[in-house]
Protein backbone atom coordinates (compact mmCIF):
# COMPACT_ATOMS: atom_id res chain seq x y z
CA UNK A 1 0.00 0.00 0.00
CA UNK A 2 1.20 3.11 -1.00
CA UNK A 3 0.59 6.50 0.26
CA UNK A 4 -2.54 8.43 -2.03
CA UNK A 5 -1.64 11.17 -3.88
CA UNK A 6 1.52 13.36 -4.23
CA UNK A 7 1.08 15.16 -1.08
CA UNK A 8 1.04 12.47 0.88
CA UNK A 9 4.03 11.19 -0.52
CA UNK A 10 5.74 14.30 -0.34
CA UNK A 11 4.16 14.42 3.63
CA UNK A 12 5.63 10.80 3.91
CA UNK A 13 9.47 12.45 2.95
CA UNK A 14 9.10 15.47 5.14
CA UNK A 15 7.51 13.48 8.66
CA UNK A 16 10.78 12.70 9.77
CA UNK A 17 12.40 15.77 9.59
CA UNK A 18 9.32 17.67 11.03
CA UNK A 19 9.28 14.70 13.90
CA UNK A 20 13.38 15.40 14.81
CA UNK A 21 12.45 19.47 14.17
CA UNK A 22 14.94 20.01 11.39
CA UNK A 23 13.13 21.37 8.29
CA UNK A 24 13.23 24.29 6.96
CA UNK A 25 10.40 26.79 8.04
CA UNK A 26 8.85 26.28 4.20
CA UNK A 27 8.75 22.47 4.93
CA UNK A 28 7.16 23.08 8.16
CA UNK A 29 4.11 24.93 6.22
CA UNK A 30 3.87 21.93 3.51
CA UNK A 31 3.73 19.47 6.23
CA UNK A 32 1.72 21.11 8.64
CA UNK A 33 -0.99 22.14 6.07
CA UNK A 34 -0.85 18.41 4.37
CA UNK A 35 -1.33 16.87 7.80
CA UNK A 36 -4.24 19.08 8.97
CA UNK A 37 -5.95 18.08 6.15
CA UNK A 38 -4.98 14.62 5.99
CA UNK A 39 -6.00 11.48 8.43
CA UNK A 40 -4.12 8.89 6.21
CA UNK A 41 -1.29 11.23 6.45
CA UNK A 42 -2.14 12.24 10.76
CA UNK A 43 -2.48 8.80 12.14
CA UNK A 44 0.67 7.86 10.31
CA UNK A 45 2.48 10.85 11.86
CA UNK A 46 0.75 9.99 15.50
CA UNK A 47 2.01 6.31 14.76
CA UNK A 48 5.95 7.79 13.82
CA UNK A 49 5.68 9.52 17.11
CA UNK A 50 4.66 6.87 19.60
CA UNK A 51 7.14 4.27 17.85
CA UNK A 52 9.75 6.63 18.58
CA UNK A 53 8.99 7.18 22.51
CA UNK A 54 8.32 3.54 22.38
CA UNK A 55 11.12 2.75 21.07
CA UNK A 56 13.48 4.84 23.50
CA UNK A 57 11.58 3.44 26.55
CA UNK A 58 11.96 -0.44 25.35
CA UNK A 59 15.45 -0.06 24.82
CA UNK A 60 16.36 1.50 27.96
CA UNK A 61 17.40 -1.05 30.63
CA UNK A 62 18.75 0.58 33.70
CA UNK A 63 22.82 0.06 34.87
CA UNK A 64 22.85 -2.93 36.81
CA UNK A 65 23.06 -3.09 40.98
CA UNK A 66 26.66 -2.64 42.02
CA UNK A 67 28.43 -1.09 38.87
CA UNK A 68 27.96 2.30 39.81
CA UNK A 69 30.54 1.46 43.03
CA UNK A 70 32.62 -0.36 40.44
CA UNK A 71 33.18 2.98 38.69
CA UNK A 72 33.66 5.00 41.76
CA UNK A 73 36.10 2.40 42.70
CA UNK A 74 37.93 2.84 39.32
CA UNK A 75 38.75 6.42 40.39
CA UNK A 76 41.44 4.53 43.08
CA UNK A 77 43.36 3.48 39.88
CA UNK A 78 43.99 6.57 38.61
CA UNK A 79 47.45 7.67 38.51
CA UNK A 80 48.92 9.61 41.51
CA UNK A 81 49.53 13.34 41.24
CA UNK B 1 56.74 28.63 53.41
CA UNK B 2 57.77 30.17 50.34
CA UNK B 3 55.62 32.51 47.91
CA UNK B 4 56.46 29.91 45.32
CA UNK B 5 56.10 27.00 47.51
CA UNK B 6 52.69 28.86 48.59
CA UNK B 7 51.68 29.10 44.82
CA UNK B 8 52.48 25.16 43.83
CA UNK B 9 50.22 24.29 46.80
CA UNK B 10 47.27 26.44 45.57
CA UNK B 11 47.71 24.91 41.82
CA UNK B 12 47.79 21.22 43.33
CA UNK B 13 45.09 21.97 45.69
CA UNK B 14 43.21 23.56 41.98
CA UNK B 15 44.12 21.05 40.35
CA UNK B 16 42.83 18.09 42.88
CA UNK B 17 39.45 19.44 43.00
CA UNK B 18 38.95 20.37 39.50
CA UNK B 19 39.70 16.36 39.39
CA UNK B 20 37.01 15.48 42.03
CA UNK B 21 34.69 17.86 40.19
CA UNK B 22 35.34 15.45 37.26
CA UNK B 23 34.98 12.48 38.33
CA UNK B 24 31.96 13.17 40.08
CA UNK B 25 30.18 14.54 37.01
CA UNK B 26 31.30 11.64 34.74
CA UNK B 27 30.02 9.22 37.52
CA UNK B 28 26.65 11.07 37.47
CA UNK B 29 26.31 10.67 33.68
CA UNK B 30 27.23 6.56 34.77
CA UNK B 31 23.23 5.09 34.00
CA UNK B 32 23.08 7.22 30.91
CA UNK B 33 26.61 5.80 29.73
CA UNK B 34 25.04 2.66 30.30
CA UNK B 35 21.54 3.01 28.64
CA UNK B 36 23.29 3.05 25.20
CA UNK B 37 26.32 0.85 25.82
CA UNK B 38 23.57 -1.76 26.29
CA UNK B 39 22.58 -1.67 22.81
CA UNK B 40 25.74 -1.06 21.36
CA UNK B 41 26.51 -4.48 22.40
CA UNK B 42 25.66 -7.81 22.41
CA UNK B 43 25.32 -8.88 26.65
CA UNK B 44 24.65 -7.32 29.25
CA UNK B 45 28.11 -7.76 30.36
CA UNK B 46 29.97 -6.61 27.52
CA UNK B 47 27.98 -3.33 28.03
CA UNK B 48 29.06 -3.64 31.91
CA UNK B 49 32.61 -3.86 30.77
CA UNK B 50 32.52 -1.48 27.72
CA UNK B 51 31.50 0.96 30.49
CA UNK B 52 34.27 -0.09 32.81
CA UNK B 53 37.05 -0.11 30.21
CA UNK B 54 34.76 3.69 29.16
CA UNK B 55 35.31 4.95 32.91
CA UNK B 56 38.97 3.47 33.45
CA UNK B 57 40.32 5.96 30.37
CA UNK B 58 38.41 9.02 31.57
CA UNK B 59 39.61 9.04 34.53
CA UNK B 60 43.07 8.50 33.79
CA UNK B 61 42.76 11.31 30.43
CA UNK B 62 40.84 13.84 32.68
CA UNK B 63 42.91 16.40 32.26
CA UNK B 64 42.23 16.30 28.25
CA UNK B 65 38.56 17.25 28.96
CA UNK B 66 37.79 20.95 28.80
CA UNK B 67 35.33 21.68 31.24
CA UNK B 68 32.21 23.65 30.52
CA UNK B 69 32.29 21.43 27.28
CA UNK B 70 29.91 18.65 26.71
CA UNK B 71 30.82 15.83 29.24
CA UNK B 72 28.34 13.28 27.91
CA UNK B 73 29.73 13.86 24.34
CA UNK B 74 33.16 13.42 25.51
CA UNK B 75 32.02 10.42 27.30
CA UNK B 76 30.80 8.94 24.54
CA UNK B 77 33.48 9.40 22.34
CA UNK B 78 35.96 7.24 24.25
CA UNK B 79 33.09 4.60 24.57
CA UNK B 80 32.07 4.62 20.82
CA UNK B 81 36.37 4.35 20.00
CA UNK B 82 36.45 1.22 22.42
CA UNK B 83 34.07 -0.62 21.23
CA UNK B 84 35.47 0.13 17.57
CA UNK B 85 38.87 -1.38 18.98
CA UNK B 86 37.03 -4.41 20.25
CA UNK B 87 36.96 -5.72 17.23
CA UNK B 88 33.54 -4.63 15.77
CA UNK B 89 35.26 -3.59 12.47
CA UNK B 90 35.68 -7.28 11.42
CA UNK B 91 31.99 -7.84 12.26
CA UNK B 92 31.46 -4.74 9.41
CA UNK B 93 28.65 -5.76 6.99
CA UNK B 94 28.67 -2.19 5.01
CA UNK B 95 27.85 -3.40 2.19
CA UNK B 96 25.03 -5.97 3.08
CA UNK B 97 22.70 -2.95 2.15
CA UNK B 98 19.06 -4.18 2.83
CA UNK B 99 15.76 -3.24 0.19
CA UNK B 100 15.03 0.39 1.03
CA UNK B 101 11.36 0.98 1.87
CA UNK B 102 9.76 4.29 2.50
CA UNK B 103 9.94 5.67 6.09
CA UNK B 104 5.37 4.54 5.99
CA UNK B 105 6.41 1.02 5.56
CA UNK B 106 6.22 -0.55 9.16
CA UNK B 107 2.91 1.49 9.55
CA UNK B 108 1.50 0.25 6.13
CA UNK B 109 2.36 -3.00 6.93
CA UNK B 110 0.51 -2.78 10.01
CA UNK B 111 -2.75 -1.36 8.80
CA UNK B 112 -2.77 -3.44 5.58
CA UNK B 113 -2.59 -6.49 8.11
CA UNK B 114 -5.09 -4.68 10.86
CA UNK B 115 -6.88 -1.46 8.96
CA UNK B 116 -5.96 1.73 10.35
CA UNK B 117 -6.84 1.76 13.88
CA UNK B 118 -4.17 -0.76 13.98
CA UNK B 119 -2.15 2.46 14.21
CA UNK B 120 -3.62 4.35 17.16
CA UNK B 121 -1.20 5.28 19.56
CA UNK B 122 -2.36 3.21 22.35
CA UNK B 123 -2.06 -0.06 19.75
CA UNK B 124 1.61 0.26 19.38
CA UNK B 125 2.28 -1.09 22.50
CA UNK B 126 0.18 -3.69 21.66
CA UNK B 127 1.55 -4.69 18.40
CA UNK B 128 5.25 -4.46 19.49
CA UNK B 129 7.11 -6.02 22.25
CA UNK B 130 10.03 -4.74 23.61
CA UNK B 131 11.74 -7.68 22.58
CA UNK B 132 10.68 -6.88 19.13
CA UNK B 133 12.37 -3.56 19.36
CA UNK B 134 15.56 -4.75 20.84
CA UNK B 135 15.84 -7.81 18.55
CA UNK B 136 15.20 -5.48 15.57
CA UNK B 137 17.85 -3.01 17.19
CA UNK B 138 20.77 -5.16 17.43
CA UNK B 139 19.74 -6.40 14.05
CA UNK B 140 20.81 -2.94 12.06
CA UNK B 141 24.05 -3.08 10.24
CA UNK B 142 26.37 -1.09 13.09
CA UNK B 143 26.99 1.82 11.02
CA UNK B 144 23.44 2.74 11.49
CA UNK B 145 23.04 1.32 14.72
CA UNK B 146 25.64 3.47 16.11
CA UNK B 147 23.48 6.37 15.13
CA UNK B 148 20.31 5.39 15.42
CA UNK B 149 21.20 4.83 18.90
CA UNK B 150 22.89 7.98 19.60
CA UNK B 151 19.97 9.86 18.43
CA UNK B 152 17.13 8.31 19.25
CA UNK B 153 18.17 6.45 22.72
CA UNK B 154 20.70 8.73 23.89
CA UNK B 155 18.68 11.65 22.93
CA UNK B 156 21.75 13.58 20.95
CA UNK B 157 21.72 16.27 18.38
CA UNK B 158 23.13 15.31 15.09
CA UNK B 159 25.70 18.04 15.76
CA UNK B 160 27.15 15.98 18.75
CA UNK B 161 26.80 12.54 16.90
CA UNK B 162 28.83 13.56 14.47
CA UNK B 163 31.22 14.87 17.34
CA UNK B 164 31.06 11.40 18.60
CA UNK B 165 31.33 9.34 16.05
CA UNK B 166 33.81 11.44 13.64
CA UNK B 167 31.72 11.66 10.50
CA UNK B 168 30.38 14.33 8.85
CA UNK B 169 26.65 16.12 9.89
CA UNK B 170 25.62 14.33 6.58
CA UNK B 171 26.76 11.08 7.27
CA UNK B 172 24.87 11.12 10.52
CA UNK B 173 21.51 12.32 9.08
CA UNK B 174 21.87 9.67 6.18
CA UNK B 175 22.59 6.94 8.49
CA UNK B 176 19.98 8.00 10.63
CA UNK B 177 17.43 8.44 8.14
CA UNK B 178 18.45 4.83 6.61
CA UNK B 179 18.55 3.32 10.17
CA UNK B 180 15.43 3.80 11.13
CA UNK B 181 13.80 2.55 7.84
CA UNK B 182 15.82 -0.80 8.36
CA UNK B 183 14.90 -1.09 11.80
CA UNK B 184 11.27 -0.85 10.53
CA UNK B 185 11.40 -3.12 8.46
CA UNK B 186 12.58 -5.58 10.73
CA UNK B 187 10.55 -4.52 13.03
CA UNK B 188 7.26 -5.20 10.76
CA UNK B 189 9.11 -8.60 9.59
CA UNK B 190 9.12 -9.68 13.71
CA UNK B 191 5.72 -8.37 14.58
CA UNK B 192 4.11 -10.03 11.68
CA UNK B 193 5.59 -12.89 11.30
Amino acid sequence: MTAHDPGCERCEELLQGYLDRDLAPDEVVVAEGHLDGCDYCRRRYRFEEELRRYIRVSASERMPAGLLEKLAALRDERPAF
Amino acid sequence: MSETEAADARRIAAEALGRVRFEEEALELADQVYRVARRLVGTREEAEELVQETYVRAFRSWSSYTPGTNMRAWLFRILTNLNLDRGRKLQRTPDQQPLEEGDYFLANKLAAAEGEQALDQERVVEKLSQDNVVGALSELPHDFRDVVVLVDIGEFSYADAAQILDVPMGTVMSRLHRGRRILKQKLAEESLA
